[in-house]
């Protein structure tokens, strides 16, 4: 059985439709990267899927427990961690987590809260206030507390932004090793990098599923094809290829320029003319996860809009 | 353009704050509400000089001049007699209640001692409130010596001489009309009710301004649990207050402790219940702290001017003290001025228990209907 089994799930607040027929399943012990764009309901989705929101239709299991009914059983067996930090600032750090041991009923609260400051490297620091920790050592905090009850089914909203590359890096080794030791784990995301760390992506927009599988597979799935053109003040082409009806995306990187299209011949006839500049380099390149998503989003509407 | 005043640079302010104000509805409906509020219940409710005094009357006898009293008390609009031919004993249990605010009686000898120039009626006066029963009591003796005398003058053959004051007043449970007395013990529910409203009305709001709310409900505590969780400290915080409120009130202001300790403790409790939970109902209504800020307010403010706290209850027209009934503070009043006061047992003050109990259940079962454990 997967660990999340939901169909056609729609929520709306007020008149506005924000998730709209989502279904999703994910394996045990994967790690599934949630990506669409802005708007899209991936917060709503989780919410939906940890028990803090109801859906208005749709149905489903997480972990064996149904959506609708066993909301409590879904929420004492899933960690969720939320998109800002929400810990209480104004706690210490030992505080936090021994309020989080005492609400999960972890016996004895005192072993499981000192393990869980030696195994985050904070034990030295307990006393300080949660607030006064940087972007980094709150999100290591978050998840430490969030896995602290060993949940079957860990659910992270967007958990990286405002981190730096290092903390960034060290979450992901974490992450995983927490997949390794046998836990499910969703993660909402906007950053192609964290994309890639999955072992599976999902791509939704407004409802509709646009991509699932492995890296390889979503970009293998697009059909794109992909340029890169280097040279000196490369940025003045940019006109003259967003005429060409053969270039679909134009997308500048450092001193070069990504042109993307899924007609390959269309792509290469429109990128005839600058082979006469001789100072100009034109090479077939590997596409990437952001040309992939970027056509996603061009070819779906945006319901902001 | 200038550095300190630019017109374009606080016209831009302006108009940012007035689009906010207006974005607000609460704090805006608090703006037009509260001094709307205000105007009414200090224009029509508040009255200094309080008349239609709820009164008993205790007449041992049926002549012509008991009923020229009894008619002149009625006319100068100071006494209302809501229980007539009551027996001395009836009518004393109801001042005790504080159901009536006077007792008047008329002897049985009375006709004989007026037309002797002595009317000896006797007036017990709940001077637990001096505010509420001075002026009446101070206009009493003339207005039943003016009767007397009108009486007097359809019969010639009476000798006409001038009266001389001789109406009894017994001004009971504080005698000598200390308004401390009646303020202290008021003033206790009035600072529980203002410390305790006002920290529970944030207990929800502020974790959902935080957005440690989204945390706390994912994690498997029931609504129950969090309900109890807050408010209960706050029941611990009440029972320091009471302690030093009960203290200062006995040292400072020498308060007569006149009823049972337990009795006055156990209204207490029940008073602290419905206070924190109260608060806690408008917490689960109010978005942000300031909302629940105001919202408290709102409420303490006529609470503050209908429960007989600043104004005397019974002075209020009928349609103040109906909804004087709806604050706890009303009832919290009642109890805890005869407990201490006038030494009321558990009988004298049922019924206001009964409807502080009545405010506990019912803020209790909309506090957990309003609560809602996902963040639909």
């Amino acid at each position: 059985m997967n660990t999340i089994d939901v169909r056609g799930l729609t929520k709306r607040f007020g008149d506005k439709l924000v998730v709209s027929n989502v279904s999703l399943s994910v394996k045990s012990g994967e790690i599934v990267g949630f990506l669409g764009p802005n708007g899209s309901g991936k917060t709503t989705s989780i919410r939906m899927m940890c028990g803090l929101l109801k859906p208005d239709e749709g149905q489903g299991q997480v972990l064996g427990y149904d959506l609708i009914r066993d909301r409590l059983h879904i929420k004492s067996q899933v960690g969720y961690m939320t998109q800002k930090f929400s810990f209480y600032e104004d706690l210490t750090i030992e505080e936090n987590l021994s309020f989080v041991a005492r609400l999960y009923n972890l016996k004895p609260i005192a072993r499981h809260t000192k393990e869980t400051l030696e195994k985050l490297g904070l034990y030295s620091r307990r006393n300080q206030l949660a607030g006064q920790l940087s972007g980094g050592w709150k999100q290591r905090l978050a998840l430490a507390a969030c896995t602290m009850h060993s949940p079957r089914l860990l659910l992270l909203d967007e958990p990286t932004a405002g981190v730096d590359p290092k903390a960034r890096r060290d979450f992901w080794d974490e992450i995983h090793r927490l997949a390794a030791d046998g836990m499910t784990v969703l993660v909402s995301t906007h950053y192609m990098d964290e994309a890639e760390r999955c072992h599976r992506i999902t791509y939704i927009s407004y409802g509709k599923l646009l991509a699932d599988g492995s890296l390889k597979d979503v970009i293998a799935g697009a059909g794109l094809h992909t340029y890169t053109l280097s040279g000196p003040n490369i940025e003045s082409f940019i006109p003259q290829l967003q005429e060409e009806d053969g270039v679909q995306q134009i997308a500048p990187f450092g001193n070069a320029l990504h042109v993307t299209s899924t007609n390959h011949r269309a792509l290469k006839r429109a990128l005839k003319p600058l082979e006469e500049h001789s100072d100009i380099v034109i090479e077939q390149s590997p596409t990437s996860l952001e040309d992939v998503f970027i056509k996603f989003m061009s070819d779906s509407t945006d319901n902001m809009q | 353009m200038s550095r300190i005043l630019s017109i374009q640079r606080l016209i831009a302010m302006l108009i940012k704050e007035f689009i906010q104000m207006r974005r607000d509805r609460i704090t805006f409906a608090m703006m037009l509400g509260v001094p709307l509020l205000q105007l009414v219940l200090f224009g029509y409710a508040i009255n200094n000089d309080p008349r239609g005094l709820p009164a008993a009357l205790v007449s041992l006898t049926n002549d012509p001049y008991s009923r020229a009293v009894v008619s002149a008390l009625e006319n100068s609009q100071y006494f209302k007699f809501t229980v007539e031919n009551a027996s001395p004993s009836e009518a004393r249990r109801l001042l005790r209640k504080g159901e009536v605010t006077f007792v008047v009686t008329l002897p049985s000898d009375f006709a004989k001692q007026a037309e002797a120039g002595t009317p000896n009626a006797l007036i017990e006066a709940d001077a637990t409130d001096p505010a509420a029963s001075g002026a009446a009591v101070a206009s009493a003796p003339a207005i039943i010596e003016k009767a007397v005398a009108s009486v007097k003058q359809n019969n010639p053959k009476l000798k006409q001489d001038l009266l001389r004051t001789s109406t009894t007043i017994h001004r009971k449970y504080n005698p000598e009309g200390i308004t401390q007395f009646n303020i202290v013990p008021g003033l206790l529910g009035v600072i529980l009710q203002l410390t305790l409203v006002m920290m529970t009305s944030i207990a929800l709001t502020r974790e959902t301004e935080r957005g440690t709310m989204e945390n706390l409900l994912a994690m498997p505590a029931s609504p129950f649990e969090i309900m109890c969780g807050k408010v209960l400290p706050y029941i611990a915080v009440g029972g320091v207050q009471v302690c030093v409120v009960l203290v200062a009130g006995r040292l400072l202001f020498n308060i007569p402790f006149e009823g049972g300790m337990t009795l006055l403790l156990s209204s207490i409790l029940v008073f602290v219940l419905s206070l924190v939970l109260l608060g806690y109902f408008i917490s689960t209504i109010a978005k942000t702290q300031m909302q629940a800020m105001q919202m408290t307010f709102f409420f303490f403010l006529p609470s503050l001017l209908l429960s007989g706290f600043m104004f005397p209850y019974a002075g209020m027209p009928v349609w103040a003290q109906t909804l004087g009934e709806i604050f706890p503070l009303t009832h919290f009043l009642r109890v805890v001025r005869a407990i201490l006061l006038k030494g009321a047992e558990w009988n004298e003050v049922s019924s206001s228990v009964y409807a502080l109990m009545i405010c506990v259940a019912v803020l209790l079962v909309m506090a957990l209907k309003r609560f809602k454990p996902t963040l639909d």
